[in-house]
């Protein structure tokens, strides 16, 4: 980095609000940088979330969030599109099962309608048992909603910000931001061992983000960590629903799901329970409710075909709706809870107008490139697969057995925009070791291609965040 | 057009193979996609192998090595690096290489894959999710193949024989094996690995424990262990604190058959392979399995001896022999978890068949009873049984031919 250069815009944390920011702020003509504490993108909520894309009757007519989520959903479709993210619009349920759920359903309906939200339908139990066979017979009505889909939520980060990344905005990994200082027009953020100077400061630091707006600005809201673990199973399971499958939603969130994934599993969960900020675990406790919960909606999941367990913690906070506010050139973009994954896309767009009314207004470029290039091998045709192996034959080499992930696909994450450093990041953005065997068979050829790749050794290799080792040198 | 395609190059596919072409097929074809013959043989270093096939003992690479030498001098060929993506019904085979994408046709195929282990997730340890947490085989992998160590104080969860042989070879090495964590009141390994593997290095074994918490948000820091009761429920009051920067899994293998499930061939919930007749043939005709793809073995010597069985199968398909759909199904009686094969060509030329199963309890003295409705058919005498070591008997056709079904059971002294 360039010793004393100004930025016009610094955005703190790179989860999907901070990518989706500077996805926006890349079509303009500035100088941006996206500070992350990780040593990687889309490392906090956006990693571990229900992966959903939901259609917008949940938030209360006149929010934020009401209007930014319709709005969200939409973008989200095209983005997926042009930046090639795998997304189904594959619609949801929200079932009932009493008289009072009847109640909710009808709210939900009403509420999604002043929303906004397209083609919402109430179902009686046998419209719903007709589009989605295996729900329990205790059903009494549900809400269609057909435009809500699935996501990969970190691909859809990454996707953003190497988008942000190839159209000029920096990112500096590995550096936490521990110090904000208004110097001038302009702020002084310490991150790591760096210190950043810039015009405008967005802070989209998730769990965080109250520290982060402590530091510039006196206290005005809090954090409150709420984690919600999940079963993720396999594909054996994956054809267990075809649509987004909810209960009720209450006070503490939307409620225990059963969806199909992008990528053909099926993920049961979350709970909600209020947590520490860094407590990723899953309790015997919070899967027992979980498997309890979901088979009221879907008796015949089967948790035996479970892989993964895993959890993510909500930036809730103690407001009812997103925190997006101006403070001079300080841009809060916080307590982005559900549905923030839903709205990124709106969330940016709006944080960008916000800006230009606060007089940080940047023109717009006439060469953006808003387009991504992502080989997959597993859903191209025989055809197609034996061009591509013609081409570059390291696409003919699988190395991940169970999604089909072939080597060129793994140097091609190696040496992307915001390039892959760990096995897990390479998981993130090609899918190896995603599948059923968790890298038990691919885990060491990964590690193999990362070190060959980054010329380093493969002790040197971690699996997820910094410290997370896999191996050591074997003494002779 | 290959007379036969043989997926997979571990053991189970070298012997079928091999025995295709003592069976005299001559185009036969190999599909391996790791970078050399021998399958997961390659990577068990220890000895132990080929007692009962070669009458010595040999370690995992010389097994795999005496049959690569025997189809040294065979017509028979070998596609490595080469991955299988899909087998259709009518037995196209799509591969993939770095030389290219393609098509391969077989008049048979024998489906070799093996297996793979259970996972974290597979039991759904509770806990963060720390570097250091591996399969048994893959830190056996690390450490054989690549000279990488997966850790330094180590704990084992799983008395699976992997997992005490890694025990062993950990300790070997220099790390310390704090523990080996059984969830069954029995060990599911071999007797023989219980004692060389974790006597002889004061490794205790905790029967009737597991693992109810993972700890460390970067690397392993340390687990949690404790005493379940009579369901498998973790009983309060009874942790131990284990600070361990590896955790290696030995919960048990599932065989590989996602290649067998996308042909809509029929499956076995009980074995997680293929249905199986006496031959190794599967519910589509020319198709066989063999080796841990169909059930999960003890020893490579079994593997091997129904391998060549699926081969030969395959050569009289070639040549044009076909069964009747006449079949006697084989039943899982009292005690029994699984029988392999599931079903009997009644047709058959064999005179007697091998039946392999495994018991779910501990037995002392006891009888292996095969019966059909009120009628026994026939009774073996075993001085004991447990679930980790395989059953084998060996039926006579004759008696088997006039029924339908017929049921495999264990009576006796139960432990």
């Amino acid at each position: 980095m360039e010793c004393g250069k100004m930025y016009d815009v610094s955005i703190i944390g790179c989860g999907i609000t901070g990518s989706a920011i500077a996805y926006e702020l890349s079509k303009r003509k500035l100088k941006c940088v996206v500070i992350e504490k990780e040593n990687d993108v889309a490392m906090g909520a956006t990693r571990a979330n229900s992966a959903i894309i939901h259609a917008g009757y949940d938030p209360a007519e006149g929010t934020l969030m009401a209007k930014l989520n319709v709005r969200g959903a939409e973008l989200c479709k095209e983005l997926c599109e042009k930046l090639s993210v795998p997304y189904a619009q594959i619609g949801s349920l929200v079932l009932a099962f009493n008289n009072e759920e009847i109640q909710t359903v009808n709210m939900l309906y009403k509420r999604g309608v002043a929303n906004g939200v397209k083609g919402l339908k109430i179902l009686s139990y046998e419209e719903t048992k007709a589009i989605e066979p295996n729900i329990s017979k205790d059903v009494t009505a549900s809400l269609y909603a057909p435009t809500a889909a699935v996501v990969n939520p970190w691909e859809y980060a990454v996707a953003l910000a190497e988008t942000a990344v190839v159209n000029g905005v920096e990112i500096i990994l590995n550096s936490e931001v521990t110090g904000i200082r208004k110097s001038g027009d302009a702020f002084e953020i310490t991150a790591g061992n760096k210190t950043i100077k810039t015009k405008y400061v967005i802070n989209a630091a998730g769990v965080n983000a109250d520290e982060v707006h402590d530091m510039a600005l006196p206290h005005s809201f809090n954090i409150i960590p709420n984690k919600g673990a999940y079963y993720l199973l396999d594909k054996t399971e994956g054809k267990r629903v075809s649509h987004v499958v909810f209960q009720c939603p209450t006070k503490a969130g939307k409620g225990v799901l059963v969806a199909p994934t992008v990528h053909g599993n099926l993920i049961v969960g979350p709970n909600a329970i209020d947590s520490d900020l860094n407590d990723t675990s899953a309790k015997d406790t919070d899967l027992s409710f979980i498997r309890g919960t979901a088979v009221k909606s879907i008796p015949s999941v089967d948790f035996r075909a479970n892989i993964r367990n895993f959890s993510g913690i909500r930036p809730n906070s103690d407001r009812d709706d997103f925190i997006i506010e101006a403070n001079g050139g300080f841009f809060d973009v916080a307590g982005i809870k559900s549905p923030g994954l839903a709205s990124a896309p709106g969330i940016a767009e709006y944080t960008v107008r916000l800006m230009e009314e606060n007089g940080a207004y940047f023109e717009l470029k006439e060469n953006f490139i808003n387009t991504r290039e992502h080989v997959r091998f597993n859903t191209m045709s025989h055809e197609e697969r034996a061009e591509l192996v013609k081409k570059n034959p390291l696409y003919g080499r699988v190395i991940c057995r169970c999604e089909t992930v072939t080597e060129g696909e793994i140097i091609d994450a190696i040496h992307a925009p915001i390039p892959a450093r760990t096995v897990d990041g390479v998981k993130r953005r090609c899918a190896a070791g995603l599948g059923r065997c968790q890298g038990g068979f691919c885990g060491p050829r990964v590690l193999e291609i990362l070190a060959r790749e980054l010329k380093v050794p493969r002790e040197s290799i971690e699996k997820d965040r910094a410290g997370s080792y896999i191996v050591r040198r074997r003494e002779d | 057009m290959y007379e036969l395609a043989v997926i997979g190059g571990g053991p189970a596919g070298l012997a079928a193979a091999f025995s295709a072409y003592q069976n005299g097929l001559k185009k036969i074809v190999i599909v391996e996609r790791d970078r050399e013959l021998g399958g997961i043989l390659n990577q068990c270093i220890h000895n132990g192998f080929g007692l009962h096939r070669f009458k010595e003992e040999l370690s995992g690479p010389e097994y795999a090595h005496r049959y690569i030498e025997m189809l040294n001098d065979t017509s028979v060929e070998v596609k490595l690096d080469t991955m299988v993506i899909e087998i259709t019904p009518d037995k196209k085979i799509y591969t993939t290489n770095p030389s290219g994408y393609e098509m391969i046709e077989a008049e048979s195929i024998v489906l070799a894959m093996g297996c793979r282990e259970r996972t974290r997730g597979a039991i759904s340890i509770p806990g963060t999710r720390p570097s250091g947490v591996f399969t048994a085989g893959a830190a056996q992998r690390y450490l054989n193949m690549e000279g990488l160590m997966a850790g330094s104080r180590v704990v084992i969860l799983g008395s699976g024989d992997i997992g005490l042989i890694m025990a062993r070879r950990m300790t070997l090495e220099g790390a310390k094996v704090l523990a080996c964590v059984e969830l069954m009141p029995y060990s599911g390994g071999l007797n023989r690995n219980i004692v060389q593997c974790l006597h002889d290095y004061n490794i205790p074994l905790y029967l009737s424990h597991t693992v109810t918490e993972i700890r460390g948000t970067k690397r392993l820091e340390g687990i949690t262990v404790a005493k379940v009761d009579e369901n498998r429920r973790p009983i309060p009051g009874t942790e131990m604190n284990f600070e361990c920067d590896t955790l290696l899994l030995s919960v048990g293998l599932i065989p590989e058959n996602e290649l067998t499930r996308a042909a809509g061939i029929d499956m076995d919930a009980r074995t997680n392979g293929s249905r199986v007749y006496e031959n190794m043939e599967t519910s589509i005709g020319g198709v066989f399995a063999c080796g841990n793809a169909v059930h999960v073995h003890d020893l490579v010597d079994y593997v091997s001896d129904e391998s060549a069985r699926a081969g030969a199968a395959a050569a009289e398909y070639v040549k044009g022999v076909r069964h009747k759909s006449d079949c006697a199904l084989f039943e899982n009686g009292y005690a029994v978890t699984y029988t392999v094969p599931q079903k009997l060509h009644k047709d058959t030329k064999a005179e007697k068949i091998d039946l392999f199963f495994r018991v779910n309890k501990v037995f002392g003295k006891s009888r292996i009873i095969v019966s059909s409705g009120d009628k026994e058919i026939a009774g073996f005498k075993r001085q004991f049984m447990v679930p980790g070591e395989m059953q084998h008997i060996i039926l006579p056709v004759d008696k088997l031919r006039e029924f339908d079904s017929i049921k495999i059971s264990a009576e006796g002294e139960e432990k």
